[in-house]
């Protein structure tokens, strides 16, 4: 489904990512884990194709689409799907109107009629419910005054009402209480399927204790030092990133 | 920084479809502005001495005045001897009914989507249509007469109404209030009259529609608007030019009294041509406005969508003199390019227990100045007085300007006063994160403006509301399909 080779990205004329490979097939839920700076948001933009970040190098392809030369809008009506770490405020324009009208640009990519009023107002009241979201929620303006931990909700409610292929959450786990975190990962969960697949990057472990994934990366310095199954993940959490860069100063194959 | 190029990209891309430049014959008066002119103006409208008498006494108090220098626009001198003050389409015969409008003009009228034709108007308005200097057809004025609803041009009021022109011309904007004013009261032309009588509904939308279509011409029009005890009113003035590489003036007054119990709401959306993109051509507009809420518990409702002009210079304000009165303006002004918008209200509150709201809404893109300048005064002895204000500024990429100057004089302890401001930017971030969610910057930057812009749009009768929306779309040259 994604494809990823050799990709090297610059933020301000610094290299941030050094060579990335990345093979995902659909159904799998890949975790990307790392310390702070080390180019996981560089990631998850570049995927999502903002332009800020210059890819200097490399391939990246999405069903075997060329997604580095999409525009953002169409990597997005092909099914390609961000959760930010950091979502922007949009104010007056209501949660409702804005994912009415991403929902509608989507669908019309794809041939298919603009959503009926009521079906639209079914949807949303089914997912909202899944993850614990009231009704007044849909008349406040998009993420305007949203506690933190709020606007993760919405991003993982917008995810499940847009139905991407492919979702890419940035640290979507950061700043949640327990509570928050599990509504969340059910929220993933709920999104698991063969069709779909999903990279999860997250500094922590825990979201993973809940989205459990089929291979954990560790990204150090720009690039992917290790990859391993779920208990990579746990060794993590227990030691720290150190023990890695000391074992495996090169990176390892990208698949298990 | 890719949003940027984007918004500067839309921004470029400005297009004014009405620019166009429509062939008639035109009967017009010398260039220059003396007392000849002006009685000769009056003389092609077979004016009665007095209205003659009046428009001499502005003329000669207006030698005596400066143009203003305080508002936040910058413009080269005007020439006011290098100016034609009047200009009339060449009747083919004389106009005695709507048939008789010369072919050519109900043809411009059309291409404007305001047919004259009264049949084929919207259901629920009427229309005076005045081009430059002249109402050339008022539909619909037969119905409006059988509820004793006068709405004429303001030459046919002058002659057929003058004891009701008498009565309140000028005592709302006096020909001394202003350098503008005083000119306008000296060579106006034409423009509209409406009088509702007493506990009156009018039950249709007025509406004047003004088109500059003659090179040179600055147009001079004057709104008098009457709403009797009990009465109400709905009034909607829209207005066009063609593309002209010159500046084009314009200065309008406008004049609503309301007396005990009566409502007049004045909606305009003003799209004159605004120059190009270099900020060449385009129309200054230098309108004073002002209603009067005179009677108890009147009330006088301002909304304006500003979209076009290369310079605006107006203030739509209320005189709150009846007690309970109520003063509303709503607004939002557009500039892009090189427009400047040095626009906002003034509400006086004399009576007691008098109210006034105001919501402007400032968008600033390209190279644009916008200004939002506002006044409100609670004078001694209005207890109880209160108002709300709120103005927000937007701003589309890094190279426009807003600015905000609002006043505020209490001189009485029990007013209650309210004043909101924010101004925000539509930055790359939110356009980034609208086009991972398939939306395209152009329909992200339309969503955002509107949202911005929902409080005001809401006050317009809907048909217009949706036409406004579409006009600003235009302004900033977002092709968005998103609505
Ligand atoms: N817009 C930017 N300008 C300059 N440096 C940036 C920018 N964005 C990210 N960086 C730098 O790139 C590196 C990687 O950042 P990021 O991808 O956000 O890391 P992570 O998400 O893993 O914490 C950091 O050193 C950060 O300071
Ligand atoms: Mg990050």
């Amino acid at each position: 489904m994604l494809e990823i080779k050799g990709l090297h990205v610059k933020v301000a004329g610094k290299e941030i990512l050094k060579g990335i490979d990345l093979s995902i097939q659909p159904g799998e839920v890949h975790a990307i884990m790392g310390p702070n700076g080390s180019g996981k948001t560089t990631l998850a933009q570049v995927l999502a194709g903002r332009v800020t970040y210059e890819v200097t190098g490399g391939t990246a392809r999405f069903e075997g689409k060329d997604l580095l030369a999409m525009k953002p809008e169409d990597r997005a009506r092909e099914g390609v799907f961000m959760a930010f770490q950091y979502p922007v405020e949009i104010p007056g324009v209501s949660n409702a109107y804005f994912l009415k009208a991403a929902l509608n640009a989507i669908r019309k990519y794809r041939g298919q009629d603009e959503i009926d009023a009521m079906d639209f107002v079914t949807l949303v009241q089914d997912k909202a419910k899944l993850l614990g979201l009231d009704e007044t929620f849909m008349k406040r303006g998009l993420n305007e005054g949203f506690s933190g931990g709020e606007k993760k909700k919405n991003e993982v409610f917008q995810m499940a009402v847009l139905e991407p292929k492919f979702c890419v959450l940035d640290e979507t786990d950061s700043g949640l209480d327990i509570d928050a975190l599990r509504l969340v990962a059910n929220g993933i969960n709920a999104m698991r399927s063969p069709k779909r697949a999903m990279l999860v990057v997250t500094h922590y472990q825990r979201l993973l204790d809940y989205v459990v994934p089929d291979v954990v990366h560790v990204l150090v310095d720009g690039k992917i030092v290790k990859s391993g199954d779920a208990d990579l993940a746990r060794n993590l959490e227990k030691h720290g990133y150190g023990w890695i860069l000391e074992e495996a100063p090169r990176p390892a194959p990208a698949r298990p | 920084m890719v949003s940027k190029t984007v918004i500067q990209e839309q921004m470029a891309k400005q297009e004014y479809k009405y620019g166009f430049v429509t062939d008639v014959e035109m009967e017009t008066v010398p260039k220059g502005l003396n007392e000849d002119v002006i009685r000769l103006i009056s003389g092609k409208k077979n004016e009665p001495e007095w209205m003659l008498d009046w428009r001499l006494r502005a003329y000669r108090h207006w030698l005596t005045m400066k143009e203003p220098k305080w508002s936040n626009v910058r413009y080269p001198p005007i020439n006011y001897q290098d100016i034609i003050y009047y200009a009339a389409p060449k009747p083919k015969k004389p106009v005695k009914s709507l048939e008789d409008v010369d072919p050519e003009i109900r043809a411009l009228y059309a291409k404007l989507g305001i047919p004259l034709q009264e049949q084929e108007r919207l259901a629920g308005v009427a229309v005076d249509a005045v081009l430059d200097s002249v109402s050339v057809a008022t539909t619909f004025k037969d119905r409006l007469a059988e509820l004793g609803i006068i709405f004429c041009s303001f030459s046919d009021a002058v002659r057929e109404h003058p004891d009701l022109v008498r009565k309140y011309l000028g005592t709302v904007v006096p020909f001394n209030d202003n350098f503008f004013a005083g000119l306008n009261s000296a060579v106006f032309s034409d423009g509209s009259f409406a009088y509702v009588p007493p506990g009156v509904r009018c039950p249709m939308e007025l509406s004047t529609y003004f088109r500059i279509n003659a090179q040179d011409t600055g147009q001079f029009e004057r709104t008098l608007i009457i709403a009797d005890d009990g009465a109400y009113v709905s009034y909607l003035e829209g207005c066009t030019a063609p593309i002209r590489d010159t500046n084009q003036l314009h200065a309008a007054v406008v004049e609503l009294i309301a007396l005990d119990n009566a409502e007049i709401k004045y909606s305009t959306i003003q799209n004159w041509y605004p120059g190009d993109k270099q900020g060449k051509g385009g129309i200054y507009n230098f309108v004073t406005k002002r209603g009067k809420a005179l009677g108890v518990n009147s009330k006088v409702s301002w909304t304006q969508v500003e979209t076009g002009s290369a310079i605006t210079w107006k203030y739509p304000s209320c005189i709150l003199q009846g007690d309970n009165s109520q003063g509303e303006f709503y607004s939002v002004a557009v500039v892009n390019n090189y427009q400047q918008a040095d626009t906002g209200t003034k509400m006086l509150h004399i009576g007691k227990n008098t109210r006034s709201t105001i919501i402007s809404k400032g968008i600033s893109a390209g190279y644009g100045r916008n200004t939002y300048r506002g006044r409100v005064h609670i004078h001694k002895g209005a207890t109880g007085a209160r108002n709300y204000s709120q103005c927000d500024s937007l701003l589309l990429g890094s190279t426009c300007a807003a600015f905000t100057f609002p006043d505020i004089v209490v001189q009485d302890p029990t007013a209650q006063m309210e004043h909101e401001a924010s101004t925000s930017k539509i930055g790359d971030e939110q356009l980034f994160y609208c086009q991972t969610r398939g939306i395209t910057p152009e329909d992200a930057t339309n969503m955002i403006v509107n949202g911005f812009c929902k409080q005001v749009f809401l006050k317009l009768p809907m048909e217009f509301a949706v036409e406004a929306q579409k006009l600003i779309g235009v302004s900033l040259a977002l092709e968005g399909t998103v609505g």
